[in-house]
């Protein structure tokens, strides 16, 4: 088990910048998530780290140790592909046993290992079977037992639910992370799906356009996002934006206007006469039955549109020009159409420069 | 009248479907049958189909008329043709199919229009070439020439057969303590066997079948399609149906063979 460190690391296809100058330290043991759209480097990134690619600038080190240009081989790493890549012409047993036999392991220990990796992953039965006749569920279990089998330095995956269906890949994503907590081994997650990342990371490294924009756990980059890109790739449904002016004590949004904190205040004391984008979650604006917290502002909208999503209800509600989506716990009803009082709880809302960087 | 119209279309359809269907096998089965047919009965003006059938027509063909020599040359040279085209091809539509780089699409473009060349403007150059380098008569040479003719076919097919096998079965492969070619020779080799197979067989067809260069390159040691050519056109027909019968049983084995493995040699889907 070791520490991955990425100095400077970036990759070119061509005329793209796939990675760009990124730095990271992955910690000794800790299950960190590459959480982007796609196309914005996180799998490029991966497989720097595995060496199925040669960064065009910059270093990969395990611990203390260069490993920038070490064939994958020779790495001590295990990789879980999206498309699984368990061989179709070994048999489920052989698969498994592979990694060992490369590392000249003697008969006794490989049969051990296999069948306690096959075990651990509930695949006992099927050791005998090929892979055409395995469901899409068994062969990806028969990929995780591969990578673990051999106790890697780090265990890579590159996006190894997205072929599951979706109640399997509910299932697998606690039995991968209970997996991961028990062999304790430093793991780096791929994937494009954010309540895998929010779930599954001890830390997320949210990526866009080949850069990392912002690491934290899943709390600090849902509560604290550090820039737009993360306020708005973070949540479902999307966090609300609009464009607001600073003016004495408050935002001044055209249609409305938001008294400031005295904190919010404070930290917006320079940029009088700026414009600013804020942003609030859907959960963060209530109707008046459902309303909590202090610091409240009620603002009066029609309603667009709601969506029952069974135990939430989102509603489109336009406040003069904007349109704010809400989400309240339960079930609602309501004309379209019709006028409804909304709440926006101030205390929660995130204000970005120009540039779009959080200011709070 | 809708009926009616679905019927007579179905009529149409069989019965050009039987039209192709005679037109390919008329003659290959009038070479089963003669090829086998007694003299006597193939003579008979009364007799269209032959009653009495013997292998001795064969046999004449092959050890009188010594067939078996240029028989044995065919088999050596077309064997020496895989051998040589697939060394060559190989490699070449094993990068086509697992690296971009510049010329990609040019160079395949290219290989496709070697087909194009004229293989008459090749032949005599190619006999005065033989000859000054010592190649001329030998069965390495009609292979050699015969591998230049099956390479664009070879790289072509196998390409094909490369990129159907998802290139993540090697980077596993390489992840988990193979080095690239180990990765080729261990995992992609046994799963593209298959079609590899298919591919040689169809080189073996090609070079078996090929009889103009074999014509020009040789005088003694002449392939089976160069020398019947030559000998037994002027042998009495059931022998040059009996040549017939053996020049074409290759392409059939190989179509019975080889036809689960078309599909995928000519790039449509893997499986």
């Amino acid at each position: 088990m070791v520490e991955v460190k990425l100095e400077n690391l970036t990759k070119v296809f061509g005329k793209v910048v796939a990675v760009d100058h990124i730095n990271l330290t992955v910690r000794d043991g800790e299950f960190l998530v590459l959480l982007g759209p796609s196309g914005c480097g996180k799998t490029t990134t991966l497989r720097c780290i595995a060496g199925l690619e040669a960064p065009d600038e910059g270093r990969v080190y395990f611990d203390e140790e260069d490993v920038t240009y070490l064939p994958p081989r020779d790495r001590d790493i295990s990789m879980v592909f999206q498309s699984y890549a368990i061989w179709p012409h070994m048999s489920v047993y052989e698969n498994i046993a592979f990694p060992l036999k490369m590392r000249k392991a003697p008969a006794s220990e490989i049969d051990e290992k296999v069948k306690w990796a096959a075990e651990l992953l509930r695949i006992g039965e099927l050791l005998d079977r090929y892979p055409h006749q395995l469901s899409g569920g068994q062969r990806q279990r028969v990929a995780v037992a591969r990578a673990i089998v051999v106790e890697p330095k780090v265990l890579l995956m590159d996006e190894p639910l997205s072929n599951l269906d979706a109640l399997l890949r509910v299932l697998m994503r606690s039995e991968l992370k209970k997996l991961q907590r028990r062999i304790k081994v430093t793991t780096i997650y791929v994937t494009h799906d954010q309540v895998e990342a929010m779930t599954m990371a001890d830390r997320i490294a949210v990526m866009n356009e080949g850069r990392i924009m912002q690491v934290g756990s899943s709390t600090e980059v849902y509560d604290r996002p550090e820039n737009l890109f993360v306020a708005g790739f973070i949540g479902s449904p999307r966090m609300n934006f609009f464009d607001a002016t600073v003016r004495d004590g408050e935002l001044d949004a055209e249609d409305f206007k938001l008294k400031l904190t005295p904190e919010q205040a404070r930290a917006l004391s320079g940029m009088e006469g700026k414009t600013v984008t804020v942003g609030i979650r859907p959960e963060h604006i209530y109707t008046p039955d459902s309303a909590k917290g202090e610091s409240l502002q009620e603002l009066d909208g029609t309603l667009d549109f709601f969506e029952q999503l069974g135990s939430d209800t989102v509603l489109h509600v336009r406040v003069g020009g904007k349109l704010l989506l809400a989400k309240i716990s339960g079930r609602y009803t309501a004309d379209l159409g019709s006028r409804i009082k909304v709440l926006l709880d101030l205390s929660k809302l995130h204000i970005f420069d120009k540039a779009g960087r959080s200011v709070l | 009248m809708y009926r009616w119209q679905q019927a007579l279309t179905r009529i149409a359809l069989y019965a050009a479907a039987v039209m192709v269907s005679a037109w390919v096998l008329t003659p290959i089965a009038l070479i089963f049958i003669s090829a086998f047919a007694v003299p006597e009965d193939y003579y008979d003006v009364g007799k269209v189909i032959p009653t009495e059938f013997t292998l001795e027509n064969i046999r004449v063909l092959l050890f009188e008329l010594r067939e078996w020599r240029t028989t044995l040359n065919s088999i050596a040279v077309a064997l020496l043709t895989i051998a040589v085209s697939f060394t060559l091809g190989l490699p070449a539509s094993y990068s086509l199919a697992r690296y971009v780089f510049p010329g990609r699409d040019g160079f395949k473009l290219l290989i496709l229009s070697l087909r194009m060349f004229p293989l008459m403007v090749l032949g005599v150059p190619l006999a005065e070439l033989y000859i000054r380098l010592g190649l001329s008569d030998t069965i390495l040479g009609v292979a050699l020439a015969h591998a230049s003719l099956a390479l664009p076919f070879v790289v072509l097919i196998t390409y094909s057969i490369f990129v159907s096998i998802p290139v993540e079965y090697e980077e596993a492969a390489m992840v988990f303590g193979l080095t690239r070619a180990e990765a080729f020779f261990k995992i992609t080799l046994p799963m593209a066997l298959p079609g590899l197979a298919a591919a040689a067989m169809f080189t073996f067809v090609i070079s078996w079948n090929e009889v103009f260069v074999a014509s020009i390159l040789t005088l003694m040691r002449r392939t089976l399609p160069a020398d019947i050519l030559v000998t037994v056109l002027t042998a009495p027909d059931p022998y040059k149906f009996a040549a017939a019968f053996i020049m074409v049983m290759p392409a059939i084995t190989f179509v019975f063979i080889a036809r689960r493995y078309l599909v995928t040699m000519w790039g449509i889907s893997l499986r």
